[in-house]
C-alpha cells in the first residue's frame, strides 16, 4: 500500500510539475479570493477584515482546494486511464493514500502563499505560527483526504464539475468552522475566547476517519466510477 | 489443462441492457482467437468482461484460474488489454507513462525494451502522450502492453490508428506472443488484417457466440 502511495503521490507531482494547473491557476484564483474580501470588506472600515482574516482564509483555501480535487480526479478521469489503473494491480488504499497526499502537498503551497497574502493584504500580525502549522496541518490533511474521497465519488459523472463542489463544500464545512476558530488568535494577533486545543481535536477526529474511510472505501467507489 | 477464457451462459449487463447475453466459450492457453461480428453485438464487452472490468451476473466465468464471478479484481493484474484509449497520462512523457505502468504492475520487464519492442521511436520518447500523433499513442499503448508482461492479451481493433509499418509490427507481436505462449483474444473488423493471425474465428451476435471457425493457416 505504502510503496504505490508513494508511486501515484510521486506521479501526480510530477504531473502538476510540468503543468503547473496549481500554481498557475489555483494559486491566482486563492490570491483574487482575498482580494476580493479585502474589497468587499473595505480595509478602511476599521478592523474588520483582521477580526474576519482567519475565516477569510480558510475560505480561500477551502475554495481552491476544490479546483486542486477536480485536477487531481480529472486526471484519472482520460482516455482510459480509470480502466488502466483497476488494471494495474496497483492497491486502491494506496491510491487513495498517493492521491490525498499529493493534493495535501499542493494545499500545503497555497497556504503559505495565503499566508503572506493574508499578512500583506490584511496586516495581521502573527502571534502563533506553532498553532497555525498544527492547524494547517490538521485541516489538509482532512480536505484532501475529503476531497479525494469525494473525486472519485464524482468521476464517473457527467456533471462531475457541478456536482463535486455541492457534495464537498457541506462535507468539509466542520473543518471550515474549526480551522478558522483553532487558527483565529494565533492568525489575528486577537484575544480568543475559545481554546484553539478544542478545535484542532476536531480537525484531527476529522482528518482520520477521513483517511480511514478512504482507505476502506476507494477501491469501491473506483469500481462505481 | 484448464481453459484460459471459460464462460458458460455468461451474462454482462451495461444499465438495464443485456450487452452479454449467456455468451459460452472457451480459450487454451497459447491461442489466438479472433471475435467478429457487428458494432454493438457485445465484443468490446467480452473483453472488458474478460479483463475484470465488467461484473458477470449470471454463468460461469473462469479467466486464468479466477472465478470472476467471485472476484473479478484478482484477474486484472494478469491481462493486457489495448482498448479504443490509450490509458496514458497526457502529461507526463511515454518513457515515464511505460515506467509507471511497469512499475505499477510489479514487472520485471524492461520499459526501454518494450518501447523499443513497439516501434516508439527514441526521440518521442521524452515528448509529452498528449503532444503526439493517435498513432505515435497507439504505439505507446503498445509498449505499455509489453511491459506488463501478461499472460492474456486482449487487443479491441488493435490496428486501429496504426500506419503500415506499425500494423506490421504488431502482427509480428501477436505472432512472437502467441509462440511464446501467450492467450490473444482479438476483436476487429479488419477481417483481411486479423484473419492471418489467429487459430480460430469466433462470430459475436447479439450478445451471443453464434458460431465458431477454424482458421485454415495456410
Amino acid at each position: 500500500m505504502w510503496r504505490d502511495a508513494l508511486l501515484v503521490a510521486g506521479k501526480d507531482l510530477r504531473i502538476e510539475r510540468r503543468s503547473r494547473v496549481a500554481l498557475n491557476q489555483v494559486a491566482p484564483f486563492a490570491v483574487l479570493i482575498l482580494v476580493l474580501f479585502a474589497f468587499a470588506l473595505d480595509p478602511d472600515r476599521g478592523d474588520v477584515l483582521v477580526q474576519a482574516a482567519s475565516g477569510l482564509f480558510w475560505v480561500a483555501v477551502l475554495l481552491s482546494s476544490l479546483l486542486a480535487v477536480q485536477r487531481s480526479a480529472a486526471l484519472e478521469a482520460a482516455d482510459g486511464v480509470a480502466d488502466a489503473q483497476r488494471l494495474s494491480g496497483l492497491d486502491p488504499a494506496g491510491i487513495f493514500l498517493g492521491k490525498a497526499a499529493a493534493v495535501a502537498v499542493q494545499l500545503a503551497v497555497l497556504e503559505v502563499i495565503l499566508g503572506v497574502g493574508v499578512v500583506l493584504l490584511y496586516n495581521v500580525h502573527l502571534s502563533g505560527i506553532g498553532t497555525l502549522v498544527i492547524t494547517a496541518v490538521a485541516a489538509t490533511i482532512g480536505l484532501a483526504a475529503a476531497g479525494t474521497l469525494y473525486g472519485v465519488l464524482a468521476a464517473g459523472l457527467r456533471v462531475r464539475e457541478t456536482l463535486l463542489p455541492l457534495l464537498l463544500l457541506p462535507v468539509v464545512a466542520p473543518v471550515l468552522i474549526a480551522a478558522t476558530r483553532a487558527s483565529e488568535s494565533a492568525l489575528t494577533g486577537l484575544a480568543s475566547a475559545v481554546a484553539p486545543a478544542d478545535w484542532l481535536r476536531l480537525l484531527a477526529v476529522f482528518a482520520v476517519i477521513y483517511v480511514a474511510f478512504g482507505v476502506a472505501a476507494y477501491g469501491s467507489l473506483m469500481e462505481e466510477s | 489443462m484448464d481453459p484460459v477464457v471459460h464462460l458458460r451462459a455468461a451474462v454482462c449487463v451495461l444499465g438495464r441492457f443485456p450487452a452479454l447475453a449467456g455468451i459460452d466459450l472457451d480459450v487454451e492457453a497459447g491461442e489466438v482467437v479472433l471475435l467478429r461480428g457487428p458494432n454493438g453485438a457485445g465484443k468490446t464487452t467480452l473483453l472488458r468482461a474478460v479483463a475484470g472490468l465488467v461484473p458477470v451476473v449470471r454463468g460461469e466465468a473462469v479467466v486464468l484460474g479466477h472465478d470472476l464471478r467471485r472476484d473479478r479484481r484478482k484477474v486484472r493484474r494478469h491481462v493486457a488489454l489495448l482498448g479504443h484509449t490509450t490509458g496514458l497520462y497526457d502529461d507526463l512523457t511515454v518513457d515515464e507513462n511505460v515506467r509507471f505502468w511497469a512499475r505499477a504492475a510489479r514487472t520485471t520487464s524492461d520499459p526501454v525494451e518494450a518501447q523499443d519492442r513497439a516501434g516508439v521511436q527514441a526521440r518521442i520518447r521524452g515528448v509529452a502522450v498528449g503532444r503526439l500523433s493517435a498513432g505515435q499513442r497507439r504505439r505507446a499503448s503498445l509498449a505499455v502492453l509489453l511491459v506488463r508482461d501478461a499472460r492474456l492479451w486482449l487487443l479491441d481493433e488493435p490496428h486501429a490508428g496504426l500506419d503500415a509499418p506499425g500494423r506490421d509490427l504488431l502482427d509480428d507481436l501477436v505472432r512472437s506472443a502467441a509462440a511464446q505462449g501467450t492467450t490473444v483474444l482479438l476483436a476487429s473488423h479488419e477481417l483481411e488484417r486479423a484473419t492471418p493471425l489467429v487459430d480460430r474465428e469466433v462470430v459475436v451476435v447479439g450478445g451471443h457466440a453464434e458460431a465458431e471457425a477454424t482458421v485454415d493457416v495456410a
